[in-house]
């Protein structure tokens, strides 16, 4: 009898009066706050550490870019992962597809729009593939998706003929190595980066202030005014400095607009659609979430549909950077992807995740990456030390779980 | 009988918001058999946790004596130790390993770490034919029944040289010849010297076991009553438990017929079900029932009657292998092969495992509430966020539900605050027919009056509502019409009027219907 706290009475109400609405948001995001403030301190340390170096517009901008496709795969891990599932064949499908466009684009000289489209559906049907195996035919995910890494991987050697492929076309290479046009008259920044960012800002403040006023319309508590403004300030000049960074530089990268779409997109997918729900409920309980009229395979089937095409969108992106195809890209990227997912707050038995903690995730492996890189460390202890961070966020979230005795 | 082998005094435990126990006392003597009693939430599995160990000290007020001794556990190792072992009512056993194994599982007949297997097997075959277990000590233990798994558990307590042994409700999933073995083994140990603590909800039982009974109430020692004495009646052992007159349990009811010359809102013709392993096996055989709009209609019925198993294969056929029957609904024939289907039907089925079937514990309650009806609060796919907490709390104000807000998880709720944000999720998805299998399980006397009314309202607004229940004075204090099923039949139809305990205990234990079992 696991029902022994039964006694009604009701649960104390979380102390401070006005501030406790924004205490409670603290405490139930409390994850993804502790990863944002990590990330924070990692960047600071790696800041002081390079003397400023980290900092650079050039290596912000070089960030954006170096870790651009494990962050598009860790958008897809993380909804597989809350869906109560993993893909071990993400590295192999971002080979195959990049071995695909190399040939489609080098070989056959197809226009790189129409390459681009058959590369993303080739993605897509090799993710329903596995995903109709893993739905309907009810295998384990860990088993269909290790197979897929090896004939996936074991396919794209077959298409290259071991050998690597390249150049490809201008337009494609400004895909993930490109920057924004520079328009208009000549300032000491990029100005449509700067336009962009300020944009960016208006948005942002828009929508908290209509949700405040939406939430108090609603007769729900709103935290007081005070703290709202610091909230405001703080984001502002956080996406300010970004901008700042970048538009000094040679402006925002192609490809960070294409990742900021997916988040935004993605975020709202899993946080509002119907959708999003329906995948956090079969991650979190599958019996109820059927016996609730979810259609569980249907999704479960689309999560690794998308999955699928995402792998594609990042072999794509990585190809471009790289201006080739190789047999060998994309080796250990699921892994990557994984362990993003979780330093971001994924648990491992599901129904537990947002895109915006894959997102931090990858970019706390990132800016480790790129901070050891600039400090010289040699690649034997970068791989100890992010094996070593991985445990540490894990390790945080058991011990938080405990404490508070869920 | 000489003095206490056990003394728990002063015991209080706190879990979040909850407070659990408060100054429980327990005194069990050598070699007795004392049972514990009480409502369902009322303390009695907390208590025995403490004691065993799984609440470990420090976690707890009070102290506890064994033998004369303070003790303090850190956990069940500890407590086994000492000789006090406890068999849960969900069994500790591996389905997949062997009798043998399962006994001495994390006491293993060893020599530095290596298994001895010959030992192991003329142990185990020593200790089975103590409990009477008449098998193959390397059968496995999925191939056994349920009443002979609990043999197995106690002939692993055995081996642990129990001094002191504690059973949750052991006879909760036996039927009555596997109870009767189980309480004869128990009387039998008694004889050895093995002091037993039995936690039963059957008062029958308690009278021919235990020597004392102690009875607890929303977490407080109520009283210890001598069974021997004449007095202790078990009129006497219910008041105590649920500490008001029987009268008030349910909310004031006139039955109601429904509409005559209407179509039943639901009606079920020759449901039939085969289990889903053993696909010969009928679970549901041949079925019909119906019920009309307002009315509750309650199925009364023994552990493995086919009650859940005919509700849930009904409802998108979430169980078994279908085979055979109609589903009406306003007379019409409808299709419900999965649940959306049923769900877009207006049927609705409200599981009796809500923490496995009902309700994803790591989400919010406003989320769950939601779930099964996310379409009302959304548009094009998007669900408005505002809109979803707006009749969240709704219904957290109309319910009674227990928290914060709506954003608290739901595993962090008592038992029947999660019943009420499952009852909820149902009622916002506009059901005409409302399947409750079991609605007050594991929830306290407080919560079921609230959920009583809950039921009777929906009803009053015109729903259709089925009851499912193991309680018989729930189901005859609440229902207008009762059928009862017996081994997957239908066994019989009792009128309000004419219903009592006896009448439905008779139909519900029908030898024909058994028969009809055992052939196959």
């Amino acid at each position: 009898m696991s029902a022994d706290v039964t006694t009604e009475k009701p649960v104390a109400r979380a102390p401070g009066g006005a501030v406790a609405p924004l205490l409670d948001g603290m405490r139930r995001n409390m994850r993804q706050y502790g990863m944002l403030i990590a990330l924070g301190v990692i960047v600071a340390l790696f800041a002081v550490w390079t003397g400023g170096d980290l900092l650079l517009p050039r290596n912000v901008s070089n960030l954006v870019l170096q870790n651009s496709y494990i962050l598009i795969l860790a958008i897809g891990m993380m909804i597989v992962i809350v869906a109560g599932h993993i893909d071990l064949s993400v590295g192999s499908i971002t080979a195959f597809v990049g071995g695909v466009a190399a040939v489609f684009m080098v070989q056959y000289d197809l226009p790189w729009p129409v390459a681009v489209l058959l590369c993303l559906a080739i993605g897509a049907v090799a993710g329903a593939a596995q995903g109709y195996l893993i739905a309907y035919a009810g295998m384990p995910s860990f088993i269909v998706t290790l197979a897929g890494m090896l004939v996936f991987r074991g396919l794209t050697e077959v298409f290259l003929k071991g050998q690597t492929l390249g150049p490809f076309p201008e337009d494609l290479q400004q895909l993930a190595n490109g920057f924004l046009p520079e328009v208009g008259p000549t300032t000491n920044y990029h100005n449509l980066t700067l336009l962009l960012g300020f944009l960016l800002i208006g948005v942002v403040i828009r929508q908290e202030v209509r949700n405040r006023r939406r939430q108090s319309e609603y007769a729900l508590d709103v935290p007081p005014a005070g703290l709202f403004a610091v909230k405001l300030a703080a984001l502002t000049a956080s996406i300010l400095i970004f901008t700042m960074l970048l538009a000094s530089y040679k402006g925002a990268p192609v490809v960070l607009l294409i990742l900021a779409a997916l988040l935004v997109g993605f975020g709202f997918l899993m946080r509002n659609a119907v959708i999003g729900r329906h995948v956090y409920a079969i991650g979190g309980n599958l019996p109820a979430a059927k016996l609730s009229g979810v259609r569980d395979k249907k999704v479960t089937f689309l999560v690794f549909l998308n999955m699928g095409m995402l792998a594609a969108l990042a072999g794509l992106v990585f190809a471009a950077r790289f201006n080739a195809a190789s047999p060998k890209a994309g080796l250990n990227f699921e892994l990557e992807a994984i362990a993003a997912a979780f330093i971001g707050g994924a648990s491992m038995s599901g129904g537990v995740g947002t895109v915006l903690g894959a997102i931090i995730g990858g970019l706390v492996l990132g800016v480790l990456n790129n901070g050891m890189n600039l400090v010289g460390i040699g690649s034997d202890f970068q791989q100890v030390i992010k094996g070593l961070v991985l445990l540490a966020a894990v390790g945080f979230d058991v011990w938080n779980k405990r404490r508070v005795g869920a | 009988m000489t003095g206490p082998v056990l003394e728990m005094r002063s015991i209080g435990k706190t879990f979040p918001g909850v407070r659990a126990l408060a100054d429980v006392t327990l005194t069990v003597r050598r070699g007795e058999v004392h049972a514990l009693c009480g409502e369902n939430g009322a303390g009695k599995s907390t208590l025995m946790k403490v004691l065993s160990g799984v609440h470990p000290h420090g976690g707890y007020e009070g102290e506890i004596l064994f033998e004369g001794d303070p003790c303090r556990f850190r956990d069940i190792r500890a407590s086994e130790r000492r000789g006090i072992v406890i068999i849960h009512q969900e069994l500790a056993l591996v389905p997949y390993l062997s009798i043998a194994e399962n006994i001495f599982l994390g006491n293993e007949r060893a020599t530095r770490g290596v298994v001895s297997w010959n030992e192991t097997l003329k142990e185990a075959t020593r200790l089975m034919r103590r409990v009477g277990l008449d098998e193959h000590p390397q059968t496995r233990v999925a191939d056994i029944g349920v009443g002979k798994q609990q043999l197995v558990e106690i002939a692993k307590a055995l081996s642990k040289e129990v001094k002191l042994l504690v059973l949750d409700e052991p006879t909760a999933a036996l039927n009555d010849e596997d109870s009767a073995q189980l309480i004869d083994l128990i009387l039998e140990l008694k004889e050895q010297g093995i002091t037993s603590i039995i936690i039963s909800h059957k008062l029958g039982e308690i009278r021919r076991v235990a020597d004392a009974v102690t009875i607890l109430r929303d977490g407080r020692t109520i009283e210890t009553l001598d069974v021997a004495d004449p007095a202790t009646t078990e009129d006497r052992i219910i008041s105590g438990m649920i500490g008001r007159d029987l009268d008030h349990r349910f909310p004031d009811r006139t039955p109601y017929g429904g509409e005559p010359g209407t179509a039943p809102a639901l009606e079920i013709r020759d449901w039939t079900v085969f289990h889903p392993i053993d696909r010969q096996r009928k679970v549901v055989d041949g079925v019909s029932l119906s019920v009309r709009r307002g009315e509750i209609v309650g199925i009364a019925g023994l552990m493995g009657a086919g009650r859940t198993e005919l509700a849930m294969s009904v409802f998108g056929r979430s169980y078994g292998r279908y085979g055979g029957g109609t589903v009406l609904k306003d007379g019409e024939a409808i299709r419900t092969r999965s649940v959306p289907e049923a769900v877009a039907h207006g049927i609705a089925y409200v599981t009796e495992d809500r923490k496995h079937y009902g309700l994803n514990l790591l989400d919010t309650i406003g989320r769950n509430i939601s779930l099964s009806a996310l379409g009302r609060v959304a548009r094009r796919g998007v669900v408005d966020a505002h809109e979803e907490r707006r009749v969240a709390e709704g219904f957290r104000t109309s319910m009674n539900i227990k928290a914060p807000t709506v954003f608290e998880p739901v595993g962090r709720l008592s038992g029947g605050n999660q019943q009420k944000v499952v009852l909820s999720k149902w009622i916002f998805a506009g059901p005409d027919v409302l399947i409750l299998d079991e609605p007050t399980r594991g929830i306290d006397v407080g919560a079921k009056y609230e959920i009583y009314t809950v039921i009777d309202r929906l009803a009053a607004e015109g729903k259709a509502v089925i009851v499912i229940s193991s309680e018989l004075p729930e189901l005859l204090g609440m229902c207008d019409r009762i059928y009862t099923m017996a081994a997957g039949r239908l066994t019989g139809e009792v009128p309000r009027s004419e219903a009592t305990q006896d009448v439905l205990m008779r139909h519900m234990t029908r030898e024909d219907a058994r028969e009809n079992d055992h052939e196959r």
